[in-house]
Formats: structure tokens, sequence, C-alpha cells
């Protein structure tokens, strides 16, 4: 067992809590930037897609996870972030610049979401949210002069300051960068007193508000922090997905990272890239199984005899094969998750962290909440 | 000129007249108690003051500037600090990270240097840091320091809320039944924290109270309010004996 003692405000500050810390921190970027050199071009180009769902979730996880906001509509960010992007790259501006400005048109749109949100909390602000992304959808089907509508945008792979990104090794690594910086300044927000102010904001209104918090400010910060991050992922899914369609930002998409933040685990950084890593690998992982599974038994089934087996893998890989079926799991543990571990899969991580550092005096208890009732709603 | 004044302060919420024309002042370095039976417009007043509610009439005035309409985040910038009936704390977060927050009237940064956290940004950090821990120091919750308040016995969340205003640095301190749901060992280490808050530091309290041993023990002078109108005001022994404030509690 470790026992941390605190010997100075810097402890609490600064960004690692300690050298253990710090050391398994290295040991995971060291991991990071090795994949890439172990792992076939396929899978290289599957991470890619855990840091753009990453930066998505981190978005998403200030409004839902910290400010308290829910927001049905954060595709719709990512859709104007990618459109902006591409059109911009389509006039000829630098990489950087045209990343620059689809960031900037992103936040001004998160501004103007976040002005009539002000007003709004819980269930009525995720309509309005809904309501915007079905509007911006609509926008990005009929302004054909700018999107192509249904035609569709090609968008080729990056080249920055001359160095072009075309290929899954040289992407992924652009990836890993912008995900690495949108959580140090994430992380630099939440420990200054912006971020305990979301936080206040998400906790009582009232009390933040007395202790001298300006409500409208702030709610509308984190609205446009937040669009701001989904429209540098944005830019990023453009390059990655390569062509760009309307239907491609759906309100399923919406859904799916409200998804990401739930399972990841509400109110955490960690959490934010452990839903990403879930809703990023799942599809391959059922592609993988939906053909592993039918040859390894049917090889099962020969070695052994029982025809048996060789019928239930081809029944198994017939079901995932069906469409839908990936909504299905999709649903299945969100479901599973919020009964079984509402704290998510950040949750489940910290224990299994605890179980480890108290060995062998781990309580299940410690992570037991008390209900409690005593909340007043008589001032909201 | 008095610290504070309400002056014929007034509120209706549609034909109730929740709060009908109550002045009363405040002196610098007193504890001034509001009692009254439930529904008297106690709370009312505490919410008129910190600018939740929009009064109807009258003006309230504090240490020379007119606050009547001022907005409710400018209040705590001022110096006026308030608890909670219902304890509203910012329940998954760290007791010290609730403290924090009270700093916010005293932060100096901006979002661009808290996004790239500068070392002026860092510089504050350590300042909150030091300001919440005298705090922590003199009201004896160094070791709930680190514990999510959902974890926390009521109790204490009761201190971490008196705890919560004072590090906002107020100069007025409203306290809405700093005693309720405390037992009787609690509530007298109340009154030691309400008599230390006062001559130790200083801070002038206004105070909402049910409890009159607390009352009796900490008050300088008392008003009694019923039906949203001032029945009594002076010294806690004088307010008891009044018999309209009598009549008003045990009714007749």
């Amino acid at each position: 067992m470790r026992f941390l003692f605190k010997t100075s405000y810097e402890q609490d500050i600064r960004l690692f809590r300690d050298r253990v810390d710090l050391f398994w921190y290295v040991l995971l970027a060291l991991a990071v930037v090795a994949v890439p050199f172990a792992l076939d071009e396929y899978y290289v180009g599957e991470t890619a897609w855990v840091f753009i769902y990453a930066i998505c979730g981190v978005s998403l996880m200030v409004l839902v996870g910290y400010t308290g906001l829910v927001s049905l509509g954060h595709a719709a960010f990512l859709g104007i972030g990618a459109y902006a992007h591409a059109y911009f790259l389509g006039l000829g501006l630098p990489w950087v610049v045209a990343l620059g400005l689809a960031v900037a048109i992103t936040t001004a749109s998160g501004v103007v979401v976040g002005l009539p949100a002000l007003r709004m909390t819980g269930i009525y602000l995720a309509i309005a949210t809904l309501a915007f992304a079905v509007i911006i959808q609509e926008v990005f089907s009929r302004w054909e002069s700018v999107t192509h509508g249904f035609a569709g945008m090609k968008v080729d792979m990056p080249t920055i300051f001359g160095v072009a990104f075309d290929d899954d090794r040289s992407f992924y690594f652009l990836c890993l960068f912008f995900l690495v910086v949108v959580l140090w300044l994430t992380r630099n927000l939440l420990r200054s007193p912006t971020g305990r102010a979301w936080i206040a904001i998400r906790d009582s209104e009232i009390a933040a508000q007395s202790m001298g918090v300006h409500l409208a400010t702030y709610k509308t910060m984190a609205f446009a922090y937040s669009a701001g991050l989904m429209g540098l992922a944005g830019a990023l899914f453009a390059h990655k997905i390569a062509y760009l369609a309307p239907d491609i930002f759906t309100i399923l998409l919406s859904i799916q990272f409200l998804l990401l933040v739930i399972v990841g685990g509400l109110g955490s950084l960690h959490g934010a890239v452990f839903g990403a890593i879930f809703v990023a690998l799942l599809p391959p992982l059922i592609a993988i199984l939906r053909d592993s599974i039918p040859a390894s038994l049917a090889d099962l089934a020969t070695a052994t005899g029982i025809d048996v087996i060789g019928t239930v893998g081809a029944a198994i890989g017939a079901f995932l094969s069906k469409p839908g079926v990936e909504a299905g799991v999709f649903g299945l543990i969100l479901v599973l998750m919020i009964l079984l571990e509402p704290l998510g899969m950040y949750g489940r991580w910290l224990k299994i962290k605890l179980f480890f550092s108290t060995f062998p005096m781990y309580k299940a208890a410690t992570f037991k909440r008390q209900k409690t009732y005593m909340r007043s709603e008589r001032l909201r | 000129m008095s610290f504070f004044t309400a002056d014929k302060l007034s509120i209706n919420f549609g034909g109730i007249k929740a709060v009908d024309g109550v002045s009363f002042d405040v002196a610098q370095g007193e504890v001034f108690t509001i009692i009254g039976p439930n529904g008297a417009g106690k709370t009312t007043i505490f919410n008129l003051v910190s600018r939740i509610y929009e009064p109807t009439g009258g003006k309230l005035t504090f240490d020379g500037t007119d606050i009547t309409n001022i907005p409710p985040h400018k209040v705590a910038a001022l110096g006026i600090a308030r608890t909670f009936q219902n304890i509203e704390l910012f329940e998954h977060a760290t007791l010290l990270q609730n403290l924090l927050l009270a700093r916010h009237t005293h932060k100096k940064s901006d979002f661009f240097s808290e996004l790239f956290f500068t070392p002026s940004v860092r510089r504050m950090e350590v300042e909150h840091r030091e300001a919440v821990e005298k705090a922590i120091d003199f009201l004896d919750l160094q070791q709930y320091r680190d514990s999510l308040i959902v974890n926390l016995p009521y109790g204490v969340r009761k201190v971490t809320e008196l705890a919560r205003a004072l590090c906002t640095e107020p100069k007025l301190l409203l306290l809405d039944e700093p005693s309720s749901g405390l037992n009787v060992e609690e509530t007298e280490d109340m009154a030691f924290w309400i008599r230390d808050i006062k001559d130790l530091l200083g801070i002038t309290v206004l105070m909402v109270e049910h409890d009159m041993s607390l009352v009796s023990a900490v008050s300088d002078r008392v008003m009694a309010l019923n039906y949203g109108r001032p029945l009594a005001l002076g010294t806690p022994a004088e307010v008891q004996a009044h018999p309209e404030v009598i009549r008003a509690y045990l009714g007749g």
C-alpha cells in the first residue's frame, strides 16, 4: 500500500500526482507511440478513430460531465467543423489556417446555440440542441455551393507545412498530437477557476451564483469551448473519412457521442478516452468476431467430429452479419452499464486500481454512495 | 449611515405579501438575528438580500452602496456571503474544490491564461489554496479536505457551507438556519464558531434561526417577524419576553 503525503500546494495543482503516476503515463505514451510500428496498417487506422472520438468525448465531457448541460446535437458541431475545414482547404488555404477557421466557426456556432441554452436545463436543452442538429443537417444538404449537398465532398489527406500526412501511420500521429493537446488544455481549465465554476454550475446553480459565478457567461463558455473542440475533431474526421456527406452527421452520431461519455464515465477526462476506445473499437471488433467465430468453430467441429459446433458457429456468424446488430450491442452495453456500473468504465478502472493499491485490504463498500434527499428544488 | 440597511423592503408572490415593508439596520460587527414562525418571511428576506428575488418595493443599502438592483452574481464581490437552509454544496466535488470555488471573486486570470495554465495562474492557485487552508484550520475540517461532499455526514456539510462562505472573505455573512439538522453538541460548536467569526474575524453576521438557545448565545440584537411584518426588535431577552412574539408562537 502506498500513502501520499502532501507537503506543498503544488502537489494538488500539478498534472501528475507523483512519480509513480508519471511513470505509468510515460509507459502509456511509449506504448501509444509504439503501436503504429507494431500493428498492421488496418489497426493503426482504427486506432486513429479512437483519438478522434476521444477529442469528441472530451468536448462532450466538458459540457455534459462537467457543466451538466445535455446536448443531443454535437454531431452538428462535428459537421460544421468538418465542412468548414474541407471548404477552406478547397479554397486553397494552408492547412493550419483552414483548421483555425473551422475551429473559430464552430466555436461561434457554439456561442449561438449556447445563448438560448442559458434559459433551459435538462430535457428542454436536449430537445433544443436536437432541433439545432436537425436544422444544421438540413443546411448541409441544401447549401450546395459550399457543401455540394448529397453529391458529397472529397477531402484529401492533409499536407501541413509541406509535410504530407498521407498514410495511416502519419495520420495516427497527427490525431495523437491533437488529442494530447486537447487533454492538456482541458485539464488546465479544469484545475483553474473556470473549471471549478463549471463544476459548481453542474452541482448547484444557486450556490454558484451566490459565490459570484455569472451563470450565463460560464455556460456560454462551456458551450463555445465544447463546440470548438468538436470543430477540431471535425477537421480530423473529414480527413479520416475522406468523403463528406450530410447523412454522416445524424442524430445517431450525436447519441453515439452521448453514449461515449456515459459509458466512459461522466465527470472525468479518463472517461472520455475510455468511452472513445469503446465506441471506436466496438464495430471493428464485431466485424472481426463475425468472421473468426464461424471459422474457428468450424475448425473445432472438424477436429472433434461434432457437427453441431459448426452449425452454431455459422448461426452466430449469420446473426452478427445482420444489419442493426451494432446498434443493438451498443444499446445492450449502455443498459448494462447504467444498471451495473453507473460511474462508467472510469469507475470500474478506479475500483481495479484501488484493489491493487490497497491489496489485500480492498473494501467493495468504498464506492458505495449513500442516497441523499435533502437538496431543495425550491429555488430552481 | 449604517453598515447594512433594509428600508421598507417588500415582495409579493401573487397576492401574498411574503415580506411587507420590513425595515432594519445592522451595525458593523454585530450578530443580528431574524426569528419567526414558519412562513414568516425570514428566508425570503435572505433571498432578497442575496438578490435571488426581485423586491417589489423598498431599498437595500450595504456599506454605503445601493444594492437593490445589482445582479445576483455581483453580491459576493461586494463582500456578502451566504449559506443555505438546505445545504447547497457542490456534491460531486471535493471539500477543497468547494472552498476554492468560493475564491471565484478573487480570481484575476482570464480564460486564455487558464487554458495554458500560465505561471501567474499557478501562482494565484497557490494563493487561493493558502486562503482556503485558513478557513479549513479555523473550522477544523482538515480530515475531510479531499473527501467528496456526497460522502460527508450532514453536520460536516453544514460546517463546510460556513467555511465556503468564509472563503469569499465577506464583510457581511448571511447564515440561513445554521443549526437546522444539527444535534445539541454540533449546535454548541456552531455557536462558538459564530462568536469567533464575529470576534476574531470581525465579520458582521445576519442570521435566521429557530434554535432559541443559539439565538440567545450569539445574537446582539433580534428581530421577530410574522406574516412578513416585524413584531419586535431588541436584545434576545427583550424580544423573547415581548407579548406579540409570545402570541405569534403560542397563539391566543
